[in-house]
């Protein structure tokens, strides 16, 4: 048997989880329905009223939300509570053309503190652990999410963020740190730095807590086999309040879902139709407990499964698999989001030809990203510095876009196929 | 004024010899080359008997290349022939982008390509010291 953070919640009957989720919704719909006017137009459109939504089986009737709605409705569009209710937001990772904002009550951010020590626990936590958050802290959700359930937890937290690696190392020894929470890549990395200076004997890690990146189960192995712990995974995003909406526990066999907060559902990613148990499809997310961004049936496009099969750990709450992979076009490159469009808007905008390239790849469990872009005769010139100069000029305009470093590769012109139809734009070599 | 060819170069194997199969299968003569280059990619510098033919060869095998007037002085085939013509550069604060030499040699000189920022300046400072640039029809090329 597990630990629990909050085991009456976690181990409920699906009898009284099902009737929280039922009495929530229909208080929801209500809250959504007299503060949200974006959707509460979407909804008169389908010719619904909150009397038509009686309980969870009534949800299927409600409209689905959409990144594109997020955009359209930015920044206040989908706010439930007046701001001066509002205490914090945070936003996605990186992007700057498609960028979303979430707000958050007093109540939103302990529900979700309450989800990240959930987190924590099932991963072994208790009030002596030293909890090491090496998430990036600041507008993405990562770092605040995982320090603020640390603390609900009562572990000695320590908010070194992101990068600094010699830091990070100095800390994790010198201050005896035993969770780790940053995304698997980085970890991967941390641990091949602390086997490169001979410090596996000095760090008294048991586990790691990682997300916000597909990650392999052979990479969990070789990250738990170098650092000598247990590697849980753990999910969300920030349109639902950020990591926490589900996480593993110790069978390490799917992420339980916080079903108090979250309705989850498997549609069809072409008809909208939802699935049968156990189907894979896409993530469809309804908060029922959030107060100030209440979103409603928003489809994450993440494409997974959910099982209600019992669980050793005792939790009831229904389990999902690892996202299997997405029904857009986004890529997830070091935690951050990415779409092809992004990278178009750039090239166009710095005068390059709109066919191009993206290649992904996984090098020493980090994320690469190489853009293919054609050389144009205005751009090319006799001089290696004016070409250089404009190469740059590029890269810096991808980063400032995407938020992350992608490599430029020049190539000549037309030696990128020309697809009939539908273009190969992504080339993914990574084994997730 | 003699003319450059620039030309694309990916980084990829055998595309160098590609370039100059397809000038020589056309009885284009090089007397000049020099590449410049990064990790990925590299800028090949041509100078041909026939710029125009090559241009519109090169083009039609799908290269990516730019023409460009550069400068070409005569200096003695013998230790310290260019000095005096460094000199000059040196003299006008001028900043030469790149040079490079051309495989002919004629009458005892040695014929250095050059390409600077300001070449009307460095072509009126040679002459103060009595050094013409060299034109494409003594170099037997158009």
């Amino acid at each position: 048997m597990g630990n629990y953070f909050q085991p009456e919640i976690e181990t409920a009957s699906r009898e009284q989880i099902l009737a929280w989720q039922n009495e929530r919704l229909v208080k929801q719909v209500q809250h959504v329905w007299d503060n949200v006017p974006y959707y509460r137009k979407k909804m008169e459109e389908k010719g619904l009223t909150p009397a038509d939504i009686q309980g969870v089986d009534d949800l299927k009737k409600l409209p689905f939300l959409t990144k594109d709605d997020l955009r359209e409705a930015y920044p206040y569009g989908l706010l439930g509570k007046p701001l001066s209710d509002c205490v914090r937001i945070q936003s996605t990772s990186g992007t700057t053309g498609k960028r979303v904002v979430a707000f958050y009550t007093q109540h939103d951010i302990d529900l979700w503190e309450d989800c990240c020590a959930r987190a924590i626990v099932a991963a072994g936590g208790t009030k002596d652990d030293v909890c090491h958050v090496s998430y990036g802290y600041g507008l993405f959700t990562g770092g605040p999410g995982l320090n603020g359930g640390s603390h609900k937890v009562g572990c000695l937290t320590l908010p070194v963020s992101s990068g600094n690696t010699e830091r990070q190392l100095q800390f994790m020894t010198d201050l005896g740190s035993t969770i780790l929470c940053c995304t698997p890549s980085y970890a991967a990395y941390l641990a091949e730095s602390i086997h490169e200076r001979g410090l596996r004997d000095q760090i008294k890690l048991k586990a790691g807590i990682f997300g916000a990146e597909a990650w392999s189960e052979k990479m969990r192995e070789d990250i738990q086999n170098s650092l000598g712990i247990k590697a849980y995974d753990i999910y969300g995003l920030t349109e639902t309040s950020g990591p926490g909406v589900s996480f593993e526990c110790e069978e390490q066999t799917g992420m339980h879902i916080n079903e108090d907060h979250f309705i989850a559902e498997i549609i069809d990613p072409e008809t909208g139709e939802v699935l049968p148990e156990g189907s894979k499809g896409e993530l469809v997310f309804t908060a029922i407990t959030k107060e100030a961004f209440p979103l409603l049936r928003y489809r994450t496009r993440d494409i997974c499964v959910l099982t209600r099969k019992p669980c050793s750990c005792g939790r009831t709450h229904v389990k999902m698999s690892k996202p299997m992979g997405r029904s857009d076009d986004m890529l997830i490159i070091k935690g951050v989001n990415v779409f092809p469009s992004q990278i178009e808007q750039v090239l166009l905008e710095q005068g390059y030809p709109a066919n191009y390239q993206i290649v992904v790849d996984r090098v020493n469990h980090s994320d690469t990203l190489e853009v293919m872009v054609e050389m144009t005769p205005e751009n090319f010139s006799d001089s290696l510095a004016k070409v250089t100069s404009m190469e740059k000029k590029l890269v810096d305009a991808l980063k400032a876009m995407l938020g992350i470093y992608a490599k430029v590769r020049l190539v000549a012109p037309k030696t990128i196929a020309r697809s009939e139809g539908k273009a190969v734009r992504i080339i993914d070599k990574r084994k997730i | 004024m003699v003319y450059q060819i620039s030309v694309f170069l990916e980084n990829r194997a055998g595309q160098f010899a590609e370039i100059t199969t397809t000038l020589a299968d056309n009885g284009i003569d090089m007397r000049a080359i020099s590449v410049a280059e990064t990790a990925d990619y590299g800028i090949l510098r041509l100078i041909v008997d026939n710029a125009e033919k090559a241009t519109s060869i090169l083009m039609q095998h799908g290269y990516l290349l730019s023409m460009t007037p550069v400068l070409v002085v005569a200096v003695s085939d013998e230790p310290g022939g260019i000095a005096p013509v460094l000199a000059t550069v040196a003299e006008g604060n001028i900043d030469i982008e790149y040079m490079y030499s051309l495989f002919t040699h004629a009458e005892g000189k040695a014929y250095i390509v050059f390409r600077v920022n300001e070449t009307e300046k460095f072509v009126s400072l040679l002459a103060t010291h009595g050094i013409t640039p060299t034109t494409a029809e003594e170099l037997g090329i158009h």
